[in-house]
């Protein structure tokens, strides 16, 4: 039962993930594709959760937690410097 | 395995992937930058909440005890969901992004 | 005590953080609380004046509201964005705001971004108007006196400003 729920739930992660990739691709702007971007790295982070489960394995939480920490910083960052043209004003 | 939690977390779990799912439609069909913004700050974030949930559950049962540490990352994407909609959107309006016909109202100049 | 602990409830949440990340022993439990009293401290000149809570009841309750909204609001988004584009009516809005801190502005932002369909994205320069883009919106008028009375007014009572 739950090994078949997790294939399907990686099954839908992975099709997000292509749509992520598809508007990465075509953008057409650059906001567009930071926000792709920021999509993909929360996708990640749901998939990495998803396989912990499977494997049975806590070691995938640090995982997930640094996507998380380093994928909001750097949205941030490109965001900023988009607007900005700089980051540390 | 208590057949119970096992439901409980396979129905967490394919929801979590579901509400992820939908938010990147959203992101792929939308016609322009300010409504695609939607899909992701809302859905993917709760989609990764639900895995979680998911997993808090099923750890907690495998343990014998109860497991928050991954409460952790939905509440940090809770936190910072916002602010990188809120960043992406001045930079868009900065950009001076073409919006959707029938938009109403203007984006403020940056 | 106030000298030693500026901020006793983010003294509380660094400390439950920590043991959350790393497990609960007395080691780890005297280790966090070190880190707890002494981080408040040594960034305490990098916190603007962040406004006390003064009805906790009414902060539980505002949470638990918005925890609410935010899963009635996705299934209501994840059928307009399954359905057709044509009939949506995206629209961005201005809403007069009666915060002036600039703590509350920010949960208020946060809020209205992870609710109904809406994304805050910018607030003025003099901290009066917050523009708002909405998916889709009928009535932009209902819309302001919504954000307006279901999220604004419940945190300028609970923190007072």
């Amino acid at each position: 039962m739950l090994e078949s729920a997790i294939s399907l739930t990686f099954g839908l992660l992975t099709v997000a993930w292509v749509l992520n990739l598809y508007r990465l691709v075509i953008g057409p702007s650059l906001p567009d594709r930071v926000l792709a971007l920021d999509t993909m790295y929360i996708n990640s982070i749901a998939l990495i959760v998803v396989y912990g489960i499977q494997v049975d394995s806590k070691l995938y939480f640090e995982a997930a937690m640094l996507i998380a920490l380093i994928g909001f910083v750097s949205t941030v960052a490109v965001a900023k410097y988009i607007t900005r043209g700089d980051i540390i004003e | 395995m208590n057949v119970l939690i096992e439901w409980l977390v396979a129905i967490f779990v394919v929801v979590g992937g579901i509400f992820a799912l939908i938010g990147s439609i959203g992101l792929a069909r939308l016609p322009d930058f300010y409504t695609r913004l939607h899909g992701p700050t809302k859905a993917t974030t709760l989609g990764v909440g639900g895995t979680i949930i998911a997993s808090l559950l099923f750890f907690s049962w495998q343990e014998r005890g109860l497991q928050l540490h991954e409460v952790l990352i939905t509440l940090f994407l809770f936190i910072t969901a916002p602010v990188s909609a809120h960043m992406l959107a001045k930079a868009a309006m900065h950009r001076d992004l073409k919006r959707m016909k029938g938009t109403r109202g203007e984006p403020w100049k940056q | 005590m106030k000298r030693l602990l500026p901020y006793p409830s983010l003294t509380l949440v660094l400390w439950l953080t920590w043991l959350l990340l790393n497990g609960f022993s007395v080691g780890h439990a005297l280790l966090g609380l070190i880190l707890a009293v002494v981080l408040p401290l040594g960034t305490r000149p990098f916190w603007p004046q962040v406004p006390l809570v003064r009805d906790r009841m009414g902060l539980l309750r505002f949470v638990l509201r918005v925890a609410k909204d935010i899963l009635l609001a996705n299934l209501a988004v994840a059928l307009k964005v399954l359905g057709p584009v044509k009939d949506l009516q995206p629209g961005f809005v201005e809403v007069p705001l009666d915060l002036r801190d600039s703590f509350a502005i920010t949960v208020l932002t946060s809020t209205v971004s992870l609710t109904p369909g809406t994304v805050s994205a910018d607030v003025s320069e003099d901290r009066t108007r917050l523009l708002v883009h909405a998916l889709h919106v009928e009535d932009p008028q209902a819309l302001v006196a919504e954000i307006k009375q279901r999220y604004e007014g419940p945190i300028k009572e609970i923190f007072e400003c």
